[in-house]
């Protein structure tokens, strides 16, 4: 097993959270057991560096999707400065993107839209996939990638998939679009110890304090701009 | 090979509110007690310290407290012509998988039902005559009045450590409360919470408009309390990290915060975790139970005899497992004989959404439940006559959304979702967005219940549930009414770009943003053995040692959040036990 293979396997035992203090087994009013929190209370940062699922070309092109998702502005750093392909890449390592919380028994069948997805593959897995079909697409119709496409054309192609329109191919559709738009946000909103939302860029747009737990202090101010600095679960990030 | 442990008094399968209210009071009567819970042991300095509880990747968004459908999920399909599919993905439903249960992690929202939810039937034929029912309406009184359980209402809330104003104290009405609520014995046992500034905008408009505002009773408390089990509460802080989270300063109402300290101090009771109970066991005449089977997590099958056996898992267990169990005849929608499975219901939903200009609205301060509320348009709290159907909603102001990634998407119609001009929008739609909820009453139909998956299986290769379910015809109705309702408020209050919704529109789905997760009946209490799982005492008419505790005895659903219902009604339970049951099992109704 290589290395990346065996950091997802052991963020798959860990996953859903099922770690117990006590431990099964029988609890009496007599039993004893460690409370307080635990050394591996937090999720690590990711050490920078190499990337544990994303292949460099697959890495290049989400930088290009993520970059028109969120551009850079004067309101704030692009999806991939503020580190969202990073983040991307070691959630799709992980329990997430393995789909460890899904219900993967089968048959699957397709059934009405209120059913909801009916996915036989991973989010990792969906990734891959979309990105081979986007760039076979491209080096079709454009003669080359997806990420050589003048900024216009990019998004004419993204609006096109949001609309899941004809022209593209499945699964450059609706329901990839809106993957590629939930990460992204994720990205850019989710603490900073994840590995996006560099020096907390999406907290300060919006004025969100972050990892803060008291607001009492506050109560009574009603209606006033706040002006709370954002602090992170992440002891360096500013 | 199997496990026999020795014989308990009583075995509680499931240890979240219900389970283990009754626990407890069964524990302190010197009951032998053994709970049995699925999911594993949760401490609140160790699983949800203020340290790690504020992520809302982890919680919200990957949802890492929450029964994962990898666990166990069920099916589901509109009507009885389509194959019912699994739900493969998180949805609307957010069951637990601890000891707390979805006590937990819940929003906190702690509300008596109206006293016409318990006598539907009779309320209604008594004012509007039969013909006001639609056809297909399974609509029944629950053979327990709002009256009987007040003093269980009280006690649950005096260890929950609710927080709220009185409407009604001993048929007086008092200002600041609500006025249509049933009479209370005295005050909540703490005062309401601070109300955020949207809170304030709603309160005040509605007031101009004739209406009756008032805090929505909440179980993130205002104050530091001790309850009546000796175990201790600390005051909210409006964190706003709340519904879908543990709460790191013991200040949200669970039974891990509140009942569960006090539990363990029991010699008497035991506590099995990260075990399953696959089915509970029948004498061989099959007019009683025995106890249960269970799994552990090591694969070790065991079995636990007793003498009584509780449900009281999350109702869709608890449907699950009298199905698996043969207790009870199963509802047959074509016949319409049988009793488990029928009666299911949901919450009806209606919303406005609307924005301010610079309003500041601060929402990162909130709690799950921090609310203010109109009952004028709930329950039979108005007159229906001529509009075609029973029923309505809580139209409620909620200050409970403020995390950032739920929020990402949240704009007005033609605001781009992405690129040039998000981050405007998101930036000054995070500031003023405000919603009105209409949280509707659910009446049950014939055409919609509960059965066994004839397809899809569990981890043990058990059938999963299958959900039939769309809106019937009386909550579209209600829905739409309501709708109207909000719509007229959020004008009122200066909205702009206002959409509203009436959520029984359109068809049922688990996978709608802002839906209720409310899920009830199927196992439901009742007068009548032919149209209830349960007498009046959640006693099951098929087994008199068997009693079913949760959102499952509900034959319908009020316009109300469900918890503080099932906890009154475990605490009535637990009193039948103590002082009827064990002098001598048996039926407590004749049937």
């Amino acid at each position: 097993m290589n290395r990346r293979e065996a950091l997802i396997s052991l963020v798959q035992i860990s996953a859903l959270g099922a770690i117990s203090s006590a431990g099964a087994g029988v609890i009496r009013s007599d039993s004893h057991f460690p409370v307080g929190t635990q050394a591996d209370a937090l999720p690590s940062p990711p050490t920078p560096g190499a990337l544990v699922y994303f292949t460099a070309a697959e890495a290049h092109e989400v930088t290009a999707i993520f970059d028109r998702l969120i551009p850079e502005d004067e309101l704030g750093i692009s999806a991939s400065q503020a580190g969202c392909v990073v983040f991307l890449d070691r959630q799709l390592a992980g329990p997430y993107g393995q789909a460890a919380s899904t219900y993967r028994l089968g048959p699957y069948k397709q059934g009405t839209p209120e059913q909801g997805p009916q996915f036989q593959l991973t989010p990792a897995q969906r990734y891959r996939e979309a990105l081979a079909r986007l760039g076979d697409y491209c080096r079709t119709q454009y003669g080359t990638l997806f990420s050589a496409l003048d900024p216009d054309r990019q998004d004419d192609l993204l609006r096109a998939m949001e609309a899941g329109q004809d022209r593209l191919p499945l699964p450059l559709g609706a329901e990839f679009f809106a993957l590629l738009l939930q990460n992204v946000r994720e990205g850019y909103l989710a603490d900073p110890m994840y590995g996006g939302n560099r020096n907390m860029v999406g907290w300060r747009l919006i004025g969100f304090p972050g990892a803060r737990y008291d607001y009492r202090p506050y109560l009574h101010k009603k209606g006033q701009p706040l002006h709370l600095e954002p602090v992170s679960l992440l002891d360096k990030a500013v | 090979m199997k496990t026999t442990r020795p014989k308990a008094d009583v075995v509680v399968i499931g240890l979240g509110w219900s389970g283990s209210v009754v626990a407890e009071e069964l524990a302190r009567a010197g009951l032998r007690v053994v709970a049995i819970e699925r999911g594993a042991w949760r401490d609140t300095a160790t699983d949800f310290p203020p340290s790690v509880d504020t992520d809302e990747l982890r919680w919200a968004t990957r949802r890492e407290i929450l029964q994962a459908p990898r666990q166990e999920t069920y099916t589901v399909r509109n009507n009885a012509r389509q194959e019912a599919l699994p739900v493969r993905e998180w949805s609307n439903l957010t069951l637990g998988n601890n000891v707390g249960g979805a006590g937990t992690h819940w929003a906190a929202a702690s509300w008596r039902f109206n006293p016409f939810d318990f006598e539907p039937y009779s309320k209604t034929v008594e004012r509007y005559g039969k013909g006001h029912l639609l056809p297909g309406l399974q609509v029944q009184d629950w053979g327990v009045t709002y009256q009987e359980l007040e003093p269980f209402y009280d006690r649950f809330e005096r260890i929950a450590g609710t927080s709220g104003k009185a409407g009604v104290i001993q048929g007086v009405i008092m200002p600041g409360g609500n006025p249509f609520e049933g009479s209370r014995s005295r005050e909540f046992p703490t005062p309401p919470l601070v109300p955020s500034h949207w809170n304030d905008i709603f309160s005040e408009k509605t007031t101009q408009m004739g209406y009756h505002p008032f805090p929505v009773p909440a179980g993130t408390i205002s104050q530091a309390y001790v309850n009546p089990l000796g175990v201790r509460m600390g005051p909210c802080t409006y964190c706003g990290y709340c519904q879908l989270f543990g709460c790191g300063n013991w200040s949200k109402s669970s039974p891990n915060a509140c009942v569960v300290p006090a539990l363990m101090r029991h010699s008497t009771f035991e506590l099995l975790t990260e075990t399953e109970v696959l089915h509970i066991n029948k004498s061989p005449d099959g007019k009683t139970a025995t106890g249960v089977t269970y799994v552990d997590k090591n694969g070790v099958r065991g079995e636990q005899p007793a003498d009584i056996v509780i449900v009281a898992a999350y109702q869709l267990d608890n449907v699950r497992l009298m199905l698996l169990s043969g207790i009870g005849e199963p509802y047959d929608p074509r016949t319409r004989r049988g009793v488990i499975g029928r009666n299911y219901s949901f919450q009806t939903l209606s919303y406005a959404y609307l924005w301010f200009e610079d309003a500041h609205l601060n929402p990162f301060m909130n709690t799950g439940c921090l609310a203010i509320q109109i009952d004028d348009f709930n329950a039979d709290n108005f007159d229906h006559s001529g509009l075609g159907f029973i029923g309505g909603a809580g139209i409620q102001a909620l200050s409970n959304s403020g995390l950032p990634i739920g929020m990402a998407g949240i704009l007005p119609k033609g605001a781009p979702a992405w690129g040039k001009g998000w981050k405007q929008a998101f930036r000054h739609s995070y500031q003023n967005w405000a919603m009105i909820q209409g949280q509707g009453t659910s009446y049950a139909h014939e055409d919609m219940y509960f059965d066994l998956d004839p397809t899809y299986k569990d981890n043990y290769g058990r059938p999963l549930m299958r959900m039939t379910f769309d809106y019937n015809l009386n909550d579209k109705r209600s829905g739409e009414f309501i709708r109207q309702k909000c719509e007229q408020i959020a004008k009122a209050v200066g909205g702009q770009h206002i959409e509203s919704y009436n959520f029984a529109a359109d068809h049922y789905t688990p996978f709608r943003a802002n839906d209720s997760s409310h899920t009830n009946g199927g196992v439901v209490m009742g007068t009548d053995p032919t149209t209830s799982a349960l007498n009046r005492y959640q006693q099951s008419w098929a087994a008199h040692n068997v009693f079913v505790l949760g959102a499952s005895s509900f034959p319908n659903n009020g316009g109300y959040n469900p918890t503080v219902t099932i906890g009154a009604l475990a605490l009535w339970t637990a009193k039948a036990i103590l002082e009827h049951y064990l002098k001598n099992p048996g039926p407590l109704v004749q049937a």
